[in-house]
């Protein structure tokens, strides 16, 4: 049990917040969920009226409302497209964290995030593990998407085709760095973040390697930390703050003029969620968070606005290949963010840069709905397929790490030829050349 | 509760993943868009085929269980609140398109097909279904035709009603009633389709609708013209309909509105402008063209302090997201917002927009008011908080007054939301005690145990 007065003054947050639905039920028509199921606990407006149902004790059912609040993606569709501007996503962290706090986390949820988020240096060390043993329990099945599916039958896994663990985390290749600014005049912190860091060190390669291209110092500590949103969304608020703690204190030793992330949802989380669920700290850490939060950049939007982008001209161009674009909700939905990473990606003259009909349409990864609900996961993440492949493009790129995953699994099952990479990877490439 | 033998053959009927018996569930099937309290029913189901939602309708009836058809649950007027341990029945499943046929102009859908992609489906092909209600993204045909939904094209091409050309629903003890037709032409029969469309689910359930389509518009274009005074506004509507110009849209801001829209989305409105006309012609290029003209030195002539003339899509697309955007500027400024359709003949919209503003002084409440000044179909829209008893009972009385206040100026208490149970009680004040008793036996006869969405319309 969370602490009761935490709760209680989350509740009268809460309740202000709720009144603003008018429930026009607007929301049905952005709800990747909802579309699927057709269920109005699904969408929005009906999360709203359970939350509100249950506050006015309308009726009396916690679990009931936690279970439902769960299938969701926190994409940030429905407030996108919302007439009365409610502020669903905090909404729906909030409930988590009182639901939570009024239940407890079931015991998966405690050992996962308890256990393992919350401890970087354990983490990191059951995810080399991971990676040395999957091998045994895994085949690979498409060496262009880098997939593998269970060699076995296994509960966890059932038919997904996920992106195995990398065999060397990024962690490992680069365990730390500060450098001076250079031409730019411009030094960054980089925040890796776990997918990349675990599954995608390449990306992290890849940003190193646009930094330095570009002149800017950068400042990477040891032994980063989640950026909590696991934590967050299943409700976990004395996990999710112990890690910002952990992180605020790790970046405050060094001065550096922007935090960067490559990651869509650790950017989106670092600007949009720290603030709000630490609103009842102390003052130094509600200042500390203000502080890294206003500092941070999509990795994508810090090379336009702050470096500038060109067109890199020595590449071959005479056959390019065609990439289209995936907008991450975290980008888009969260943070307005469309036009940089398309023009991080043609500013490689050897891609052509080709639309997706939807490209701002879910991918219905949503973290850890892709665990529980991988059914309507993989639905949704189908209509994405079916959007990219109409789009005749041999590359899908995306700036965060977790549709990467989706969009894998999704072309990898439909045995699709298609490369997923993430704009910065593209970007370096030509950097190469 | 209902009992057990009953929620097997629910079961049997519609699949047992199609029946919701959770408290959690069924408290999302209390509401709707309007400003009414919720009421839980005691079960709800979701039929995925015709055969299912007869049986569900003939075994309501049999066991004497009320029964709200619900859509997308957008209704203004607590169409789709259920009864009290009702069973309220999803349309969502029931969501094909059975045809489109270009040779004859209609299509004929399932009820819960949406609005807006119906409308995409049939423009793909060249054709238009004009019909635009403000929830068209989200709500069904079948509640449209319901609720004989109207939108912003009403001036021109008319409501919901014009459109269907047929229907086949159930009675109450589920058997299939056909009537209308997919010619153009039909004379056989009762009228039933006039009878069905607007009874919001008291006097059958629809399970397949026919629609007239027209031809797409080849061309359009869109202007905004300000006025430092009201009543030159509404004089150049008036003007405008004498040139005999029927303009698609024809959209009218109160100052009031046009200043929550600068504050919400800084499109570079005139916030000291009295009022805004919005208005688009379409049709064939040169006819458009000669339109446009003409409207903008009436406009002119009549008084607009300016006019801006869309020049491209881009353009034109900005003017309609100013109009669109209104709803949302308003709801932003107070939690509740009470969104009205009283209407009166157009020629009368000063006078209404000034009682408006009477009311709003008179009960010290916030009204803005927008919407069809073509149709006289205005949206009064009052903001306030309902946890606030006090004004609360003061919005009441000032709802009374608006609906009053239409029907003084020869209008009606309701353009395009519906009666549902927030004006039931108003009814007779605008028809007469012989209107609400015929409607009752007209009622009775078709659903003697008054299971068919009971208490909407005739209370």
């Amino acid at each position: 049990m969370a602490d009761m007065q935490e709760i209680a003054s989350l509740m009268r947050e809460l309740e202000d917040q709720l009144v603003v639905c008018m429930r026009c039920g607007l929301c049905q028509a952005a709800c990747p969920v909802f579309e699927q199921t057709g269920r109005e606990a699904d969408v929005a407006r009906g999360k709203l009226a359970l939350l509100d149902g249950l506050l006015q004790e309308m009726f009396s059912d916690p679990r009931g409302v936690y279970e439902r609040l769960n299938r969701c993606l926190l994409c940030g569709s429905c407030a996108a497209n919302c007439p009365s501007g409610v502020d669903v996503l905090e909404i729906f962290m909030k409930a988590r964290a009182i639901l939570t706090g009024y239940m407890g986390l079931s015991a998966t949820k405690k050992l996962l995030l308890r256990g393992m988020l919350v401890h970087p240096k354990t983490f990191d060390r059951l995810a080399e593990w991971g990676a040395r043993f999957q091998q045994i329990f895994t085949r690979p099945v498409n060496d262009l998407l880098g997939t593998s599916c269970a060699r076995f039958v296994s509960p966890l896994l059932s038919e997904r085709h996920f992106v195995p663990l990398a065999k060397t985390p990024f962690h490992t290749i680069m365990p730390s760095l500060n450098t001076d600014a250079g031409a730019s005049g411009i030094k960054v912190a980089f925040f890796v973040g776990c997918l990349i860091d675990k599954i995608f060190p390449q990306v992290a390669e890849a940003t190193l390697q646009v930094l330095k291209h570009h002149g800017v110092g950068i400042y990477l500590p040891q032994a980063q930390g989640c950026c909590g949103i696991p934590a967050a969304s299943s409700g976990d608020t004395a996990t999710f703050k112990r890690l910002i703690q952990y992180n605020l204190e790790i970046f405050e030793d060094e001065k550096f003029d922007y935090l960067v992330t490559a990651c869509a949802t650790c950017t989106s989380t670092i600007k949009e969620v720290w603030p709000v669920l630490i609103r009842n700290e102390p003052g130094d850490v509600v200042a500390g968070v203000k502080r890294i939060s206003e500092k941070t950049l999509d990795i994508h939007q810090f090379l336009a606005a702050k470096v500038g982008l060109k067109r890199i001209s020595q590449t071959n161009t005479d056959n390019p290949i065609g990439v289209t674009y995936h907008d991450p909700c975290h980008l888009k939905k969260a943070l307005g963010i469309t036009a940089e990473p398309r023009a991080v990606l043609e500013a490689n003259p050897g891609y052509h840069l080709k639309e997706m009909p939807q490209s701002d349409a879910c991918c219905g990864m949503g973290g850890s709905f892709n665990l529980q609900y991988y059914e309507i996961s993989s639905e949704i993440g189908k209509l994405k397929r079916g959007n990219i492949k109409a789009s005749g493009c041999e590359v899908v790129a995306t700036g965060c790490p977790a549709c990467m995953l989706q969009i894998s699994d999704i072309l990898s099952r439909s045995k699709d030829r298609l490369t997923v990479k993430h704009p910065i990877e593209i970007y370096a490439e030509a950097l190469r050349h | 509760m209902i009992r057990k033998e009953i929620l097997k053959a629910f079961k049997q009927a519609v699949g047992a993943d199609n029946v919701f018996t959770d408290p959690a569930d069924l408290h999302t099937y209390s509401y709707d868009a309007a400003v009414v309290d919720p009421v839980q029913p005691g079960l709800a189901l979701r039929p995925t085929n015709a055969e299912a939602l007869s049986q569900v309708v003939r075994l309501c009836n049999e066991n004497r269980l009320p029964l709200t058809v619900r859509g997308a649950g957008t209704n203004l007027s607590g169409g789709t609140v259920p009864s009290s341990s009702g069973v309220v029945v999803l349309t969502n499943a029931l969501n094909q398109i059975l045809e489109i046929n270009e040779a004859d102009m209609y299509a004929v859908v399932q009820p819960g097909v949406v609005t807006a992609k119906l409308a995409a489906a049939v423009e793909a092909r060249g054709l238009f279904y004009p019909p635009d209600p403000g929830s068209q993204a989200v709500s069904t045909l079948g509640g449209n035709v319901a609720e004989n939904a109207g939108g912003l094209r009403g001036l021109k091409y008319g409501v919901t009603r014009d459109y269907v050309m047929g229907l086949q629903f159930f009675d109450v003890n589920g058997e299939p009633v056909t009537t209308g037709s997919r010619t153009v032409k039909c004379a056989t029969g009762y009228n039933l389709t006039g009878l069905m469309v607007g009874s919001e689910g008291t006097l059958g359930v629809f399970s397949k609708i026919t629609l007239k389509l027209i031809p797409l518009p080849a061309h359009q274009k869109a202007m905004v013209a300000v006025f430092d005074q009201m009543e030159k506004a509404s004089e150049t509507v008036a003007a405008i309909i004498a040139e005999h110009i029927v303009p698609a849209t024809l959209e009218f801001m109160d100052n009031f509105t046009i200043r929550a829209v600068e504050d919400y989305s800084r499109v570079g409105l005139p916030v000291d402008a009295a009022a805004l006309l919005l208005i688009e012609v379409d049709g064939h290029p040169a006819q458009v063209e000669e339109d446009a003209r003409k409207v903008e030195s009436l406009c002119r002539n009549l008084g607009a302090t300016s006019i801006k003339v869309a020049a491209d899509a881009a353009e034109r697309d900005k003017v309609w997201e100013a109009r669109r955007s209104a709803l949302s500027a308003l709801a932003k400024l107070k939690p509740t917002l009470v969104l009205e359709d009283a209407t009166v003949p157009r020629s009368k919209i000063p006078d209404m927009v000034r009682a408006m503003q009477d009311i709003s002084r008179q009960y010290g409440i916030e009204i803005g008011t927008f919407g069809h000044a073509g149709d006289g179909n205005l949206h009064p829209t009052i903001l306030t908080d309902r946890r606030d008893k006090q004004e609360w009972e003061k919005v009441e009385a000032a709802i009374a007054d608006i609906f009053d206040r239409a029907l003084d100026l020869g209008g009606t208490l309701s353009g395009e939301h519906g009666t549902g149970i927030a004006k039931s009680c108003f009814l007779e004040k605008e028809t007469s005690p012989a209107t609400i008793i015929y409607s009752k036996r007209v009622k009775s006869a078709l659903d003697p145990n008054n299971i068919l969405n009971p208490g909407k319309i005739i209370g």
